[in-house]
């Protein structure tokens, strides 16, 4: 089970791997996305997309602005203009 | 004829001119990698909202309900030519090709009868298009103090059109800048970008899309960005054209100053010959007079 993940700014692709579970804040409310999600888009508020890389691990969290998530086939993509760390 | 210390010092100065311009086209060379790197590593991001865009364009019409960025303040009297160029010289053609177009395109608007106003990005435009069109800067956007303009500077850039156009100041904005080809090759181009025109509908999957919120909230949310994006690319494509036109122009010059340099050096060894061939008659003719 893994979902295909793709963390992307203007300057840069930031990430591109394979993980657990992805939880974005939605601008109407958080979801959390894993492999096989129904297709999906969202604007995204300013704040932290925590991402889960094993079912058990700590989240890895990354703060973002100006955000929007798209999942597809391909997975979960994130729009940024802004990523810090 | 020009005296011997005379051609010596010009030789001097040619070499010292081409030294500087030597330097400048490597510095251009190295400086070109890297903006065609960063523009290289834009285009996900650009290609991803894009396609964004797409999917929701076809998902909704265009109607006056839509947003003004979408579908237009409903006249086009006022059109805003926003115009990038460079802050920095030795660059060819580069600045006045873009300069050039946008002159021509003020001039083909102002004999539709339209009003037209500039807003100037980079500093080497300015002077050009202020003396012949001095009433009509609008704004003029200052990148000198960044090293290389990057999505901070879009960002800015845009909201101060957004602001502008949702104040009314102008219906239509296109801009100017010169799109990258080849070291050899850049391309002023004109685009037009509020209203933003239609995204080409993509059909994607058959699989139906969520959306949260609705449709039209995110392409509300998501036509700035959009524009910021466009403009960020143009940024990009831009500094890598002014590195690209600065290493050409540089090639040139260096190679001008070589010919130069050559052709004085020649002139140079010709009146030394002379001054010592003059120099042998006299002392000849001195020895055979006594």
């Amino acid at each position: 089970m893994a979902l295909h993940f793709e963390l992307v700014t203007p300057a840069k692709l930031v990430r591109s791997e394979s993980v657990h579970m992805v939880v974005v804040p939605g601008t109407e409310g958080e979801f959390g996305v894993l492999e096989g999600h129904a297709p999906f888009m969202s604007t995204v508020a300013d704040g932290a997309i925590k991402v889960y890389k094993t079912e058990s691990g700590m989240p890895e969290e990354i703060r973002i602005t100006g955000g929007f998530a798209e999942v597809g086939e391909k997975g979960l993509t994130v729009l940024a203009e802004h990523v810090e760390g | 004829m020009a005296s011997l210390k005379e051609l010596k010092g010009r030789i001097n100065s040619v070499k010292s001119t081409q030294k500087i311009t030597k330097a400048k086209q490597m510095v251009a060379a190295a400086k070109l990698r890297k903006a065609q790197a960063a523009a290289e590593s834009a285009r996900p991001y650009a290609a991803r909202l894009a396609e964004v865009m797409g999917s929701l364009a076809s998902k909704i019409t265009v109607s006056e309900n839509s947003p003004k960025l979408l579908a237009g303040t409903g006249s086009d009297k006022v059109h805003l030519l926003v115009v990038a160029n460079s802050d920095k010289g030795l660059c060819g053609a580069f600045n006045s090709n873009i300069v050039k177009a946008a002159r021509v395109k003020a001039r083909e608007l102002e004999a539709q009868g339209k009003t037209v106003l500039f807003y100037l990005v980079g500093r080497k435009g300015r002077a050009a298009l202020r003396r012949e069109f001095p009433k009509q800067i609008a704004h003029m956007f200052d990148t000198t103090d960044v090293r290389d303009p990057g999505f901070n500077e879009a960002e800015r850039i845009a909201d101060e059109l957004v602001a502008m156009y949702e104040a009314g100041k102008f219906d239509v904005a296109h801009l100017f800048y010169s799109k990258f080809r080849s070291a050899l090759l850049q391309e002023p181009t004109d685009q037009q970008i509020i209203p933003v025109p239609a995204p080409k509908a993509v059909v994607s999957g058959d699989a139906v899309t969520e959306y949260e919120p609705e449709e039209e909230e995110i392409l509300a949310a998501l036509l700035p960005r959009y524009l910021r994006t466009q403009i960020f690319g143009a940024l990009l494509e831009n500094a890598a054209s002014e590195q690209g036109a600065s290493m050409t122009a540089m090639d040139n010059a260096t190679r001008n100053a070589g010919d130069l340099i050559q052709k004085l050096t020649i002139q140079y060894n010709r009146s030394r010959q002379a001054a010592i061939t003059t120099e042998l008659i006299e002392i000849i003719a001195g020895a055979e007079a006594l």
